[in-house]
């Protein structure tokens, strides 16, 4: 627990607590660092739970509600957990021309999981998603925010494999 | 890692300081780096405009608009403090080419936005990047540290009276976000929703004060502008089309790939040569020539420079640079459909044309694609696009319904050939195949 004062019981670890300290000062406006705050927090935390809006909200002395209306308007944010490998699949235009599509479908089957499913574990969870920014090595996917590209149903099968190893050691 | 791809028709520019570890401050000050920054503070705002005008510069990001006549226009007295913008939340489908300046060369980013900020004596920049670029957002802060150290940022730089603050910013996933005044929206910690205008942002931008918004490419080239001088950038491209630029190669062609070629370049020559052709002996069948916003030109219609006047004229857009090749198997309604799925999700719902428009033309499609629709449902799918065009406040309306108008228009017979029932013949020929005989 950081023993910020002002933040004496804030939910954040101390690096992440002290990295808000300094976001909301290099701003005109506080609330400019409200997507940024929202995005490290989720990446520490897993999801947006009440707790972290609550938080995140008196640190920039706007209401509950203005969090949320914005939390509702970015794709990358979250307010349910999903999997601790977060597998993003992109089908648009140039991945769906190298194989997208069946990239998805090949995770689904794989994974036993719908699109936006989490596995019965936890470990991995799977969704569609738009351009990633990937195009020219399509088809593409984003586990978390880590890129792999020039997919194959066979090598997306390794890269699966490998998260799982990782999961069953305990490393991140 | 995303790396670039070379071919003997590139012309390394932007991409100079690639693959040459230039993340490392000392490094890039090794290769000529924080010249043409230092070279500004001894020129003043006025050289400074003209010699982006002499450039030919335009914004990279797709409208084309000439980056010195961009700058010019920010009053030079004003109450109100002025800002620096590079928008780098890329991601218009195809398009994936300021990942490899953030990724390669970062400095050149931060080079860029201390020449713009010392043409209109603005005081902050901020480097806007979308948040799935999470790594590179590591890599532009680390060398926004280093460039403070140095004493590049922050105040008095480079020992002169003048002060610079710049801060990296995410994004968090959103296509709008993209468009100028939604980004401004989105950096005052807000729903990224357009803002009317006029007023344009050069007058009333970020936190209501004048404000220089730039592509992140149109950032990373103006260093290299000063480099080798305006007028000899100018001359790496065509008329009125100054320089290089990094061109997206994606979809069927043998050798995908980012590529710098000089503006102007042949786009046939780019699929063919450049980009090896494409795979599997198959025949062209069309290409959307910059970024999926930028109506289709079909097999016939390639034979053209690659600037924004020649495209225009052809009358698509060069738009964002990203080139997406289709081949003779892909059925342009499933393409048309995608491409309206992705802007109906990406549709900020703030007004009417737009969040209506995506939506219906999205139904529409899936209908026709499925085999549910009659004749006039492709007149009526024209029709909602074309009403969409220049009604919404911002282009993300324009940028859904040009790409359709495009493929109904030019490929009429294959979206005529869904109808009555038997939907898409892609799937007609696999179905026969399922069932026994």
């Amino acid at each position: 627990m950081s023993t910020h004062p002002a933040f004496p019981n804030t939910i954040f670890s101390p690096a992440l607590a002290a990295r808000f300290d300094r976001l909301v000062t290099l701003y005109p406006v506080k609330r400019s660092a409200l997507v940024p705050m929202l995005l490290y927090a989720q990446d520490e935390v897993g999801h947006l739970s009440d707790a972290v809006v609550a938080e995140v909200a008196a640190r920039l002395g706007i209401s509950e509600l203005d969090v949320r209306n914005v939390i509702s308007y970015y794709s990358l944010l979250r307010t349910r957990p999903v999997g601790k490998y977060h597998v993003q699949v992109c089908t648009n235009i140039s991945c769906m021309l190298r194989g997208g599509n069946e990239l998805l479908e090949h995770c689904s089957k794989k994974l036993n999981i719908p699109n936006k499913g989490v596995t019965a574990d936890g470990v991995f969870s799977l969704e569609e998603v738009e351009c990633i920014g990937a195009c020219s090595w399509a088809p593409a996917v984003q586990v978390n925010y880590d890129f792999h590209e020039n997919l194959t149903p066979e090598s997306m099968d390794k890269v699966l494999a490998d998260y799982r190893a990782k999961a069953q050691n305990g490393t991140k | 890692m995303a790396t670039l791809t070379t071919h003997p028709d590139c012309v390394p520019l932007i991409s100079y300081r690639f693959g040459k570890g230039a993340t490392n401050i000392d490094k890039y000050i090794e290769l000529d780096g924080y010249k043409a920054a230092r070279k500004a503070l001894t020129l003043g705002p006025d050289a400074i405009i003209a010699e982006m005008k002499a450039s030919g510069l335009r914004g990279r990001g797709g409208a084309g608009f000439p980056t010195g006549m961009k700058w010019s226009f920010v009053p030079k007295q004003s109450a109100k403090p002025k800002y620096v913008l590079v928008n780098g939340d890329e991601s218009e489908p195809g398009t994936c080419k300021d990942r490899l300046i953030f990724e390669h060369d970062p400095h050149s980013i931060i080079e860029g936005v201390i020449i713009a900020a010392l043409s209109i004596q603005a005081k902050m920049g901020f480097i806007y990047l979308r948040g799935e670029y999470r790594y590179l957002i590591e890599i532009m802060e680390r060398a926004v540290a280093d460039a403070y150290a140095k004493g590049f940022l922050g105040k008095k730089i480079f020992g002169s009276d003048i002060d610079l603050e710049v801060v990296v910013q995410t994004g968090a996933g959103a296509y709008e976000v993209g468009e100028e005044s939604a980004l401004m929206e989105s950096l005052e910690g807000k729903r990224g929703v357009p803002r009317i205008r006029p007023p344009f942002p050069a007058v009333v931008g970020l936190y209501g004060g004048p404000t220089i918004i730039n592509n992140a490419e149109t950032i990373a080239s103006v260093p290299h502008i000063f480099r080798i001088g305006g007028a000899e950038y100018a001359k790496l491209g065509t008329e009125r089309n100054g320089g290089t630029r990094l061109f997206c190669l994606s979809g069927h062609v043998n050798r995908p790939g980012v590529y710098e070629l000089p503006m102007g370049y042949n786009l046939k020559k780019m699929i063919y040569e450049v980009g090896g052709g494409i795979p599997n002996g198959k025949k062209l069948k069309a290409v959307v020539p910059g970024g999926s916003s930028t109506p289709v030109l079909t097999a016939d219609e390639i034979d053209i420079g690659m600037d924004f006047d020649q495209v225009g004229k052809a009358g698509s857009m060069l738009g964002s640079g990203g080139v997406v090749v289709l081949d003779e198997t892909v059925c342009m309604v499933e393409f048309a459909l995608r491409t309206m799925k992705f802007y109906q999700h990406e549709s900020c719902g703030w007004c009417i044309p737009c969040r209506e428009g995506t939506d219906w033309l999205k139904k529409s499609l899936t209908r026709l694609h499925a085999g549910g629709a009659v004749d006039k449902d492709i007149d009526d799918i024209r029709y909602l696009a074309e009403n969409m065009l220049g009604r919404t406040f911002c282009p993300l309306g324009d940028a859904a319904a040009m790409p359709t108008i495009g493929f109904v228009q030019k490929f009429r017979k294959e979206f005529e050939d869904h109808l009555e029932g038997r939907g898409c013949p892609k799937h007609r020929v696999a179905e026969p195949e399922l069932m026994p005989v």
